[in-house]
């Protein structure tokens, strides 16, 4: 009896001591080898970031010349002012623009750069006195009876960053504040073309606002540029359906060095270019031009021009090793049965340019050679393309892809073609407004979406690098918001693009696929037949121990009555 | 009478002075409404077959089929990601190799002289599938096996195989489900990787696959409802298989009929293959699309119309300065004589040729050994005395 006893007390003492170890060391185990790593994340910092509130900051000049202004306001003059405007965009978008303006009177220098006969010299003097800081703007104001400007033309932007705004004549007798608030809704119109505006801006931001807010100009513009990116590839292309007739030769290197390349150079600090060219043969336009009599000529109309791509596209190589989006431009030349063959837009006119481009793709230029030779010349011909004029459109087409070129400016402007440089310097500002702004746009909803994705699955392995390059993608955004609010265009920019290059590395890392999807009755199918026959046996003991200390408590209380 | 009709010719009259400047508008609206007629400026294509096995020979022609109108319509080879689960061409089981028909009677081969897959065999898994979507792909991924897709792309995306109840097999050993494609198209809006994506599924039960969708712009289409099977077209007798099934036969006998200037809309591909022909009913989602699909054109998915723009102005550029002269060299050197290729085929040695005398070479050293050998046996037997009766 007493031998069963201690058994009994034994088997008891087993029992209880397998739920000690199961419990204190196998659930700890358990989990310890079940889970998995996750590197802390700035999750906090993270949703601060999800409300975007960003305020940019521009710097105006405003340089009365002599003429423009009374004595007695000249002598309250320098003088400077600060406006801001709030835009509630969406619940979670703000955007606060503040102009600092200064004013003040020109410097005997400037009063003789002024007098130039032509605006032209008028601007390159201007510059060679003093550089204005980039995302700056200056504008001089001279006197209604000037003759820098044209009748009819108001402002004339020049190249880098200064313009000429014609001072409409201010009646009746007013102190300095009357005079300034007369300019500054043109000074507003200046500064609204050569730095940023509201629609920009939005469509800037169309990732994360609702589209109606963005009027259709800005929306066609941004359909047709190529969104931002860290580079991009462009690749020129001859084609040559007839070797047998034309033997082509361009000097597309000497061509690219010349015209292509200043553009590219100023372009450096948003995007690394790489460029390079190619010739195919015997390679057709898949659309049959039609022949008109009225000009003898053959025609391509507008309608037909969209069937032209896809066949090409389908033959150009490309060496682009990277995923960089690809801009394409060709030039074909037509046959010599086909020669010379037009472009005629939807209106059936003429277009002096011969080219078409595609939104997001490139552009096409059709070049006719056949009056460069004679009818009876002898097959093959040599003929040498003209590459200051093809590089003339395909750097018209590249400025509208890149997104420098925007629609119609307001009424009454001149706008300074950049010439050979490629791009004036507040153009270059322009683009870098939208851009640091749609960097960090995407930056901070590309880091939102990801950190709610980590968080929503559990599963997910956070490796190392990922942490870090999330906290070096906030520290970066956090950067840039701050210098945009400073003002410092060059510094947010390129804060903005370090931001986006570790946002985006962070969320495409091959590790962070989401394919531990448990559904949770997979989950008990995994665990039971590993754990089910292992705790039935010390559930059951254990219940039976409990079982017996209840019924010997029962005895000892009946005992006790 | 007559002061009637002048009074009425006066008032059309004036109706067309007014109405005049409105159509002449129109002519500038219709530029900025050209763009906004779909918004996209590329487009994609992501096929997937995913069963392996000669018996689902009818998957691999679904795709392919589909693989050919879409490229027919425009969309390049670099613009699609093409996954066949198993090579139906080069089987050993085929009796005509290199070739997938997708009619009885072989009228239409699919597989054709430029097919271009991207993903073959095994490396089409569920990982592969999801990691192209969302684009989760190692660095060094070559660019015809990603989907560079931007915020301007439709995608069109046509999964095929065998499926069931909220999942679809992949290679016989694992399974996609509908909450994993969901959570991945969900990944692609975040990251603004489509414009608008056109999803069709060719199953059995394939409309349990599109329930989970909650991403905007996604509009779906199945084979079969729920509890439904997908049914094969019809079988070849010398194939010994079945073609094709029978949604995507009718789907691409629907696509044959259209072109790339076509003006059929996404309504019209809901009328495809109704459940007499199909036996079972296909069903279709729009609920998350945001344009009215009667305003969707067949080739906003399946081709690829580019938009095209008139460029109106030119850089004025001056010609550079004469490069030095050591750059320019001579061109055009003295005319060397005309090249010829060697005869590649001299069919007339071919033809009457006589054989060739083939040379005397001494006997092998294996042969040599063997004789000695024989001979040493032989006069070892028989002993030397024989070797008179020899020689």
């Amino acid at each position: 009896m007493a031998a069963i006893e201690t058994e009994k007390q034994r088997g008891r003492y087993a029992a209880l001591a397998i739920a000690a170890v199961v419990i204190v060391l196998g659930i700890p185990l358990w989990w310890k080898t079940t889970e998995t790593y996750r590197a802390w994340l700035p999750f906090s910092q993270i949703s601060e970031l999800d409300s975007l509130q960003l305020q940019l900051s521009v710097e105006v000049e405003v340089v009365f010349s002599r003429g423009t202004l009374s004595p007695e306001q000249q002598k309250k003059v320098p003088l400077s002012q600060t406006r801001e405007q709030e835009h509630q965009v969406d619940g979670k978008t703000m955007l606060r623009y503040r102009y600092e303006t200064k004013y003040r009177t020109a410097t005997i220098m400037e009063e003789d750069a002024l007098n130039q006969p032509s605006a032209e010299e008028a601007d390159l003097s201007l510059h060679m006195l003093s550089e204005s800081a980039c995302g700056s703007v200056v504008v001089y104001i001279i006197p209604e009876s000037s003759t820098l400007l044209p009748a009819d033309v108001k402002v004339y932007v020049g190249k880098r960053r200064t313009a000429l705004l014609r001072a409409t004549p201010f009646e009746g007798a007013g102190g300095l504040k009357e005079v300034l608030s007369a300019l500054e809704p043109q000074v507003k119109q200046v500064a609204n073309t050569m730095s940023f505006n509201h629609q920009d801006i939005l469509a800037a931001l169309s990732d994360r606002i609702r589209i109606g807010q963005v009027s259709k100009e800005s929306l066609a513009d941004s359909m047709r540029a190529l969104k931002s990116s860290p580079g991009y590839e462009i690749t020129f292309s001859l084609l040559n359906p007839d070797p047998k007739s034309h033997s082509l030769h361009w000097d597309i290197e000497g061509a690219v060095n010349n015209y292509i390349q200043p553009l590219l150079d100023k372009l450096s600090p948003l995007a690394n270019f790489s460029v390079d060219s190619q010739i195919l043969y015997y390679a057709v336009l898949g659309v049959n031009p039609r022949f008109d009599n009225s000009v003898s000529a053959y025609t391509l109309n507008a309608d037909s021009l969209a069937h032209v791509i896809n066949p090409v596209e389908a033959r150009l190589g490309s060496n682009a090793a990277s995923s960089n989006p690809v801009l394409n431009f060709l030039l074909y030349v037509p046959d010599a049965y086909h020669s010379p063959l037009f472009i005629r837009d939807h209106s059936k006119r003429e277009v002096p340019s011969n080219a078409f481009h595609s939104p997001r793709w490139g552009g096409i230029m059709v070049y006719n050679v056949n009056d460069m030779y004679e009818p009876e010349a002898e097959f093959p011909v040599d003929i040498s393309i003209n590459m200051a004029k093809v590089m003339g459109v395909f750097l018209a087409q590249l400025r509208l892809m890149l997104g420098v070129q925007k629609t119609q400016p307001p009424p009454g402007f001149v706008l300074q073609s950049p010439g050979s440089a490629g791009l004036a310097d507040w153009e270059l500002d322009r683009l870098m407004w939208s851009r640091s702004v749609e960097n960090v746009a995407t930056a901070s909803t590309t880091i939102t979406s990801l950190a709610q994705l980590l968080d929503q699955i559990g599963n997910i392995v956070i490796n190392d690098n990922i942490a870090q390059q999330v906290s070096s993608a906030v520290t970066s955004l956090q950067a840039a918001v701050a210098e945009l609010e400073a003002g410092n265009l060059a510094f947010a920019l390129q804060y903005s693009r370090e931001a986006i290059l570790a946002s985006e590395r962070a969320f495409f890392d091959p590790s962070l696929l989401h394919l531990l999807y448990f559904p949770d009755d997979q989950k008990f199918a995994i665990y039971i037949p590993l754990f089910l026959p292992m705790c039935v046996p010390i559930v059951l003991s254990l219940l039976k121990i409990a079982g017996e200390i209840r019924q010997r408590r029962a005895d000892k209380l009946a005992k006790k009555d | 009478m007559a002061n009637c009709f002048i009074s009425l010719s006066i008032f059309a009259f004036i109706n067309v002075l007014v109405f005049l400047p409105v159509i002449s508008s129109n002519g500038v609206e219709t530029k900025a409404s050209q763009f906004f007629g779909s918004g996209h400026t590329n487009n994609w294509a992501v096929l997937v077959c995913t069963s392996r096995f000669w018996f689902n020979y009818r998957h691999v022609a679904n795709v392919l089929s589909v693989y050919r109108s879409v490229k027919r319509l425009g969309i390049p080879d670099s613009h699609i990601v093409l996954m066949l689960a198993d090579d139906m061409a080069c089987n050993h089981r085929n009796p005509k190799p290199a070739t997938v028909f997708s009619h009885k009677n072989m009228e239409l081969n699919v597989y054709g002289d430029d097919v271009e897959v991207d993903y073959r065999g095994y490396e089409v898994t569920v990982e592969n599938f999801l990691r192209v979507l969302t684009g989760r792909l190692p660095q060094s991924t070559p660019r015809s096996k990603r989907l560079l897709s931007d915020d301007r792309s439709n995608i069109l995306i046509y999964l095929t195989g065998h499926g069931g109840n909220g999942f679809l097999k992949f290679q016989d050993s694992e399974e996609i489900s509908n909450v994993e494609l969901a959570d991945a198209f969900e990944q692609m809006w975040q990251k603004r990787r489509y414009n608008e994506l056109l999803f069709i599924i060719d199953t059995c039960q394939g409309a349990s696959m599109y329930e989970r969708f909650y991403s905007p712009n996604i509009m779906a289409l199945a084979s079969s409802q729920v509890g439904e099977d997908s049914l094969s077209h019809q079988p070849d007798l010398a194939i010994g298989v079945h073609l094709m099934d029978r949604y995507t036969f009718y789907l691409l006998e629907f696509l044959e009929d259209i072109h790339p200037a076509s003006q059929a809309n996404m309504n019209d591909l809901f009328k495809v293959c109704p459940k007499s022909q199909c036996v079972s009913t296909p069903g279709h989602r729009t609920d998350l699309f945001l344009r009215d699909p009667g305003s969707a054109l067949i080739t906003d998915f399946f081709g690829s119309v580019r938009k095209v723009e008139i460029t109106r102005e030119a850089v004025n550029l001056t010609a550079a300065v004469e490069q030095p002269a050591e750059a320019v060299f001579v061109r055009r050197p003295a005319k060397s004589e005309p090249l010829s290729y060697v005869d590649q085929l001299p069919v007339a040695e071919i033809i009457h040729q006589k054989p060739k005398q083939k040379d005397w070479h001494p006997p092998d050293g294996f042969i040599l050994g063997l004789w000695t050998l024989i001979l040493l046996v032989f006069f070892k037997t028989y002993g030397i005395k024989h070797l008179k009766h020899i020689f």
